[in-house]
């Protein structure tokens, strides 16, 4: 039976594996996706068949309330919160791993284990304070993406101080329980966990709305790696390689993020980026920039009688919820025979790929996705930028300006178009609180107003001409 | 004590799956990122299968208290929320994405 249960284990991870695989192309993605359920119930099934049934009112329980409110989350949540729904998942994986650390050492206190076994001491504090960390931080990323608090920066003086004491006193405590194997004072442990959980809620604090692409992924990264410890613990390799892949995509994300922002990890952590020092971004600069202001109608002609339109979505799109009206815009041009594209930078948006998601909940084809190299590709051959709520991520002095805070930071290449339209809702600056010299090019204008609004007003107009 | 043959061979299914998942994941476009990380949530609600462990475990030693079998059944929540939901959200997603021309797909 050993046996059986390992094979079937082994069959569950190249299910994990290969669906993973085939989410390398959209057309294959859901097979993929299926591909990885089918390993998990295999997995599940594997597990309840060899604890025979002991403890089943608490495991079914558990099963029926976490499932339903699983399932009932992703059949309401609204594309745009993807963000948060993430966030919260992150934040289940990392509390999940904590607390069967803490039942398990519960349970060799209870069989009356003294010295716990090195690797079981090393791997059960270390997934508890890594998973009590991505949990609580999740927590916080979650409540700054749903606005249940600021999304921007929170900093106060001796801030760093601060997060490297609660640091260092959770490597001592760490150390101590490691050391003596778990033979410390009862209240060791619950220490660790109520300092890993400060730390998590310390450490995300001071990050704002704009890096959250960054955080999600490093999240996502830790509760994979406290599940792949978690599973040290428990002497299974299927924790661990399940683990391991999501610590390994994580990873891929995080430093995807940081790159497409042209920042170190660090800077981005302990960085507090955009918090100005105090000052409002709308008086970031000196003078007022000289921008030309157009109509809906100029707007309107420009793009229905253009060749090729790109239309550059931001997190602005996001807020106003435009992008069933962006497509409807698209389809009317593309009546009128107007190729249109859409350029998606890496951190537009929230999270990674949160942009795209948001198109194809509006039926764009996906290959109409251009990520920032093909975008930048087709922007000299472009009639119309259209730009919807996106600011840092288009701003030119990123190429330019030694000075910049953004410089170095890749950027999509608007202003290389014939025609730039920035869909604006006022003249305050981005994220960043930086000016965006574009908006002063002779070959850019401003279109006032939300976002979904001008876009739904540009619809009817070119449906006119 | 600890036998080491076998902290040796979860050592190398760990460094040997990191190396897959890089592999496989790099190769995954940007534009099924936000996918890619609600699947990587359902894979880590593995998770679950741990929880469910502990919890036999701790209903076979004499002291499973209210507290810890609290503690225990949450920990089971936890992990069925992120294999359900998960996966389920990551289904609604990917059919939204589509060619062109196909309605779906």
């Amino acid at each position: 039976m050993t046996v059986a249960f390992a094979l079937l284990d082994l069959l569950a991870i190249a299910l994990f594996i290969g669906g993973l695989h085939f989410l390398n192309a959209p057309p294959t993605a859901r097979f993929g996706n299926r591909l990885a359920a089918v390993g998990m119930l295999i997995a599940l099934v594997v597990v309840l068949v060899q604890t025979m049934g002991v403890g089943w009112w608490a495991i079914a329980i558990g099963i029926a309330v976490g499932g339903a409110i699983g399932v009932v989350a992703a059949v309401r949540v609204k594309m745009t919160a993807m963000p948060q729904m993430v966030a919260l998942y992150n934040g289940a994986g990392g509390g999940a791993a904590a607390l069967v650390s803490t039942v398990e050492l519960v349970v060799s206190r209870a069989n009356g284990v003294q010295a716990l076994d090195p690797v079981v001491a090393v791997s059960l504090a270390l997934s508890a304070v890594i998973g009590a960390v991505s949990f609580a931080g999740s927590l916080i990323a979650f409540a700054k993406l749903q606005e249940l608090m600021t999304g921007r920066p929170i900093t106060y003086v001796g801030q760093q101080i601060v997060n490297g004491f609660v640091a260092l006193a959770i490597l001592g405590l760490l150390g101590w329980f490691i050391a003596h194997l778990g033979v410390v004072p009862p209240w060791t442990y619950p220490a660790l966990l109520v300092a890993a959980l400060l730390l998590g809620i310390l450490f995300v604090l001071p990050i704002g709305g704009a890096d959250m692409p960054v955080v999600i992924s490093l999240l996502n990264s830790a509760t994979g790696v406290a599940v792949a410890i978690t599973g040290f613990e428990l002497s299974s390799t299927l924790l661990i390689i399940c683990g391991a892949l999501v610590g390994a995509s994580g990873t891929i994300l995080t430093i995807d993020m940081s790159r497409a922002m042209n920042r170190s990890l660090t800077n981005v952590l302990f960085g507090a980026f955009g918090a100005g020092g105090g000052t409002e971004p709308a008086a970031a600069g000196g003078a007022p920039q000289n921008v030309r202001s157009v109509s809906v109608d100029d707007v309107a002609a420009m793009l229905a009688y253009a060749s090729k339109v790109m239309f550059v979505p931001g997190y602005g799109m996001a807020v106003a919820q435009a992008q069933h009206g962006v497509k409807a815009l698209a389809d009317q041009l593309e009546k009128r025979d107007v190729k249109v594209l859409y350029a998606i930078h890496p951190v537009a948006g929230r999270m990674p790929g949160h942009m795209n998601v948001l198109l194809a909940e509006a039926n764009v084809p996906y290959e109409q996705l251009l990520d920032l190299d093909a975008a930048n590709a087709e922007f000299p051959t472009a009639d119309v930028a259209l730009v919807i709520g996106a600011n840092d991520v288009t701003n030119p002095a990123a190429r330019t300006v030694k000075s910049s805070p953004i410089y170095g930071m890749p950027i999509l290449d608007v202003d290389k178009a014939a025609n730039v339209v920035v869909l604006k809702r006022s003249m305050r600056s981005g994220f960043a609180g930086i000016e965006n010299p574009l908006y002063e090019l002779p070959n850019c204008s401003m279109l006032f107003g939300d976002a979904k609004a001008s876009v739904d007003a540009l619809t009817a107009a070119v449906k006119e001409l | 004590m600890t036998d080491i043959s076998h902290l040796l061979q979860l050592l190398t299914v760990l460094v040997l799956a990191v190396f897959v998942g890089f592999e496989v994941i790099s190769k995954v476009p940007t534009t099924l990122h936000t996918p890619l990380m609600s699947a990587t949530n359902a894979i880590h609600g593995i998770v679950l299968v741990g929880a469910i462990v502990v919890v036999a475990a701790l209903f076979g030693t004499p002291l499973h208290g209210p507290l810890f079998t609290t503690l225990a059944t949450v920990a089971v929540a936890l992990g069925a929320i992120n294999v359900f939901g998960g996966f389920a959200v990551t289904e609604r997603m990917l059919q939204m994405f589509r060619r062109k021309g196909n309605p779906r797909g």
